[in-house]
Order: structure tokens, then sequence, then C-alpha cells
């Protein structure tokens, strides 16, 4: 060989990944630079799905915004109202009856549960286990007949409202979450029986798409991901709310911040939800469950036919809307992603000023990168199921 | 057993059309494409309650060539819309699009600078299914009027004014 030829240049490949991809969990779109099968760098390319909902907040009142976060992390629907109406709540300086405060933890952390059978079977199905999709889907539908016995809709219900809720949830409410309480552990055993010793599941997760809690920490992560790490951070227990603190619960922690990790994360989580149900049910009293201020809602539909101040206040509020402010404030909740946050600007007016949203999901797809990088294609499916984003919360 | 005792020549009289309109209804392939909300409730379609495989429409292909339905879930933005085009461009003939939930239908709720309003402006519909998102019932139903439609259709020359579907050309 002569000695000026020159070796072969070293070259990388540049590949699509989406954004109509089955494993990217929606429209997310990956720009992947490969050394053969090694991924060497990670692009994360979004807005596919922006929809521009912080705007149209703003042409919304308050009450009418709340169907718009519905459709953000549409996941845990739930969750999303109760970070809005809280920040307005926050403004307003209004105080939600014992009975409603009760009720959203019953109800968020349903979604909670929800939410986490989604994110396992899903994450189930992309590395290849088709049945666990199946179960968790037989679990979730008793679920979301929850959201249709409340609120009449399966996936969006809007059922929170500035002051508490609109009205009371139906008598079978307590009995069917009951019924849930002692059916959703064994159906939990069922999904453990399927992976948790999978010689397969072990093999594409454990050391899988690993995170030190100190880079968690740097890179904003919340939830889930974050303690999967081993740091133990939870909303729920650092920034109480709705009385949280008066429950006992445990925030499950991870120790290797691989994908096996946060997975036994969300499975315990799931079982820390049901006793947080099962204490909210016991602590249910009956009581009002809207907030006693007359602008929030409307009168009684009684009297709105008898009473000619209670017509004119429904129709204010129902066409007008109700008026915030001047004020801003920041809330956050615990969602199943991780610290999904709403920072509302009231001028005063009926619709806010601005509304901004913290989504967990956007947050940690900035982890992606990190955890990819150096691993195999195919690990990078088992990475994206693992942050458990949903693109309608990235893109807004 | 069933059939059989029906045929007991074993030999049925039919048209071309009929047994090729009956074979393409009862095995509809939808593209695994899901953009919002309304994904996750074509997904639970598909799972154990619902039970799309009833229908004969539960091989979802991740691969558009491999399809012959597109069910469009979801909210299309303006940057998404292009890619709608390219993967209806990439399903091979006949094909259809059922347009799920009201923001694909006409934009929904979404009435602003970044939603598409309505994704019959990028690519032909044939089914509109409404709601927001639509019940799995309400996808179901919207699949089985693909189904009627589709055995309506004619192997030679479009004689229903209905059954002709050209892309808009935007």
């Amino acid at each position: 060989m002569p000695a000026t030829e020159t070796a072969p240049e070293f070259k990388t490949i540049t590949i699509n990944m989406g954004p109509q991809h089955p494993s990217t969990h929606g429209v997310l779109r990956l720009v992947i630079e490969l050394d053969g099968e090694t991924v060497v760098s990670l692009k994360p390319v979004m807005g596919y799905l922006h929809t521009g909902m912080e705007k149209i907040m703003e042409s919304k009142t308050y009450t009418k915004s709340i169907t718009v976060t519905d459709r953000m992390d549409y996941m845990s629907p739930l969750g999303n109202n109760m970070a809005y109406v809280g920040a307005v709540e926050k403004i307003l300086g209004v105080d939600v009856p014992d009975r409603a405060k009760t009720l959203r933890i019953i109800l968020l952390e349903v979604m909670r549960i929800s939410s986490h059978l989604v994110w396992l079977g899903t994450h189930a199905l992309d590395l290849g286990a088709m049945s666990v999709f199946l179960y968790c889907f037989r679990e979730r539908e008793k679920l979301l007949d929850l959201n249709d016995m409340i609120a009449g809709s399966r996936m969006t219900p809007s059922y929170f409202r500035v002051g508490g809720f609109f009205q009371d949830v139906p008598d079978e409410f307590a009995p069917a979450v009951r019924k849930f309480l002692t059916e959703f552990p064994v159906a939990l055993r069922e999904y453990q029986n399927l992976l948790t010793k999978n010689r397969i599941w072990m093999k594409r997760t454990i050391g899988v798409g690993t995170l030190s809690a100190g880079d968690a920490v740097d890179l904003g992560c919340t939830g889930p991901t974050l303690r999967g790490s081993g740091v133990s951070f939870d909303v729920r227990k650092a920034m109480p709310y709705l009385g949280y603190e008066a429950y006992e619960f445990e925030v499950p922690t991870g120790r290797n911040g691989d994908v096996y990790d946060r997975y036994l994360c969300r499975i315990e989580e799931m079982k820390q939800s049901l006793g947080l149900i099962q204490q909210g049910l016991d602590r249910l009293r009956p009581g009002p469950v809207r907030a006693p201020n007359q602008y929030l809602f409307p009168a009684d539909r009684s009297d709105v036919k008898l009473g000619m101040e209670e017509l004119i206040y429904h129709f204010k509020i129902m066409s007008e809307g109700f008026r915030v402010g001047p004020g801003d404030a920041y809330f956050s909740v615990e969602s199943p992603k991780g610290e999904l946050g709403f920072y509302v600007v009231a001028d005063g007016g009926p619709k806010p000023y601005r509304v901004r949203v913290r989504p967990p999901s956007f947050i940690h797809l900035q982890a992606l990168e990190q955890m990819c990088i150096g691993r195999m294609v195919a690990d990078v499916v088992a990475c994206i199921g693992t942050i458990d984003i949903v693109l309608g919360e990235v893109d807004r | 057993m069933g059939l059989e005792e029906l045929i007991p020549d074993g030999i049925l009289t039919t048209t071309v059309e009929k047994m090729v309109n009956w074979a393409r209804r009862s095995s509809l392939w939808p593209a695994t494409f899901g953009l919002a909300c309304c994904a996750i409730e074509m997904m639970a379609t598909s799972a154990s309650r619902y039970d799309l495989a009833r229908f004969g429409a539960e091989v979802f292909r991740a691969s558009p060539r491999q399809a012959d339905l597109m069910i469009v879930a979801g909210r299309v933005s303006k940057k998404m819309a292009p890619i709608v085009k390219r993967i209806y461009d990439q399903m091979p003939e006949p094909k259809w699009v059922i347009s799920m939930g009201a923001c694909a239908s006409c934009g929904g709720e979404f009435y602003d600078y970044a939603i598409v309003q309505g994704v019959d402006t990028v690519i032909p519909v044939d089914v509109y299914v409404p709601g927001c998102p639509p019940r799995p019932e309400a996808l179901i139903y919207g699949i089985m009027k693909l189904q009627e439609k589709i055995d309506r259709s004619k192997l030679k020359g479009e004689t229903d004014p209905a059954m002709i579907s050209e892309a808009p050309d935007a």
C-alpha cells in the first residue's frame, strides 16, 4: 500500500425518526446521527402538533380556557385542569370547600393511574410486549368510565372549575371507585408478573438510558424521570396543594436511573395512588363543592327562573365570565409526568392576559440526547418510552 | 356446520365487483398514524374492550405503504400538513381516509394561526367522525359507514358522484 494513501474517511449517517413513527408517541421527529447502529447525536425536532394553546387561552374566558388545558396532556386531563384552576384560584384568593378538595385528590390520583397505564401499555408495546397493552387498556377503560360518569366525556372531562366543581359527583361514583380499588391490585400484580422478572424486558431496560441524579437535576427533570435516578422530589410533598400534606404516602425512588428503575418507580406510584384514593374516600364527607363566591358560579336553575338578580348574574357569568386580578400566580402540581405548572397573568378582565405553561414533557425531552448517546437505535425507543412524553404538552 | 350446509355444492355465483368489494371492506388496514388526543381513543378502539378486530380493521401498519385506510386522529398543524399529505401519497390505491374528531374535520376548538381548519383541505376525506374526541363506538360506526361506502364502489367507471374523490389542488 502506498504511504500517501490515507484511510477512508470516517462517515456517519443521519436518519430521520418520525414524525410519523409508531414509537415516538405522537408526532415527535428525531434527527439521529449514527455510526453503524450507535447513536452519535440526537436532536428532537418539535412543533408538529403546535396548537397555539397559550395564545388561544388569551381569547377565552377563564372558564372556557379550562377546556383547552384538557387537550394538552390528554392522558391526565384533570391534572391540567387542576394546575390552571389552581393558579386562577391563587390570584383570586378563593378557598375551595373541603369536599371539593378531597374529590379533587381522588380524581387526580385516578388520573395518575390512568396515565401510567397508557405509559405502561405503550412502553411495553414499543419494546415488543403486545399483550401488556391489552391488559393495561382493560383497566384504563374502568377509569374512563369514571370520567364518563362525572362529566359525560371519556377523555376530556373539563370537570374542575375555578372555585371547586360546577356540580357534585353522582351517588354511584364512590362505590365505583371502591370497586376499582379492590380490582386494581390484582391487575397490577398481573402486569408485574408479565414484565418485572421477564428476561427480555430486563435486558431491554436495565442499564439503558441511564441518567445520574446530578444530570437529572441539571436538566430540570421532575416526576418519575427524576425519581428513577434516586432524587426524592415530589411536588405533592415539596409544595403541597389541596391538603396533600395530611395524606400518608411514600415517594418511590430508584437507584440506577435507568429505564427499569423508572418502570419500577411508576408501578410503585400506582400503588401509592391507590392508597391516596382510599384515604380520600374515607375522608369524603357531604358538603358543598362550590366556593361561597357568588361571582364564580351561576345561581341555581330554580332561582334563575324566579329571581331577577339571579337571572342577571346567570347571564353575566355565562356571557362575560368573571373578572380576575390584576395579579399573577404560578401554581404547580405533580402531574403523572412531573411538575406541571401554570403561570397566569390577570389584568382585571374576564380573560387571562397571558398564560404560560411549564410542561414536564417538554423539559424531559432535552434529557433524551444524554440518555441515548452511545447506545443502539433500538434503545432510543426504550428511552422515548421511559420519559413518558405527550406531544400535546410538548408543542402545546 | 354453518356455511357448508347452505352451499352444498361448494359453489357460489357472484360478480367480481361484489367479491372484490367484500374483500376490501372486510380487511381494512389502517396506518398507525396518531396525532393527538384522538389517537389515544383510536388505540382504545383497537384494545381490549372495543376490539376493532371484530370489524376486520385491527391490523395497524406502521408503514403507510402497507395500509389502505388512514385515520387522521387529531389536530393537524400547519407544520404537519405536508407530512400528512406525503403519508397519504405513499399509501397504495385504493385508499380511504377517515377524519376522526372535530379538529381533523374542521379545526374544532382551535380556530387559530397554527391549526389547519379541516384536513379535507389537504387530502380527500371519505368519512367524518364528530366528537372531541369521538368515543370508540363512534369510530367503529365511522368505519362501518366506510365499509358501506366501499361496498357501493364500482370496479370500472365511477357512476356514483359521491364516490369520486379527487385530491384538492392545494
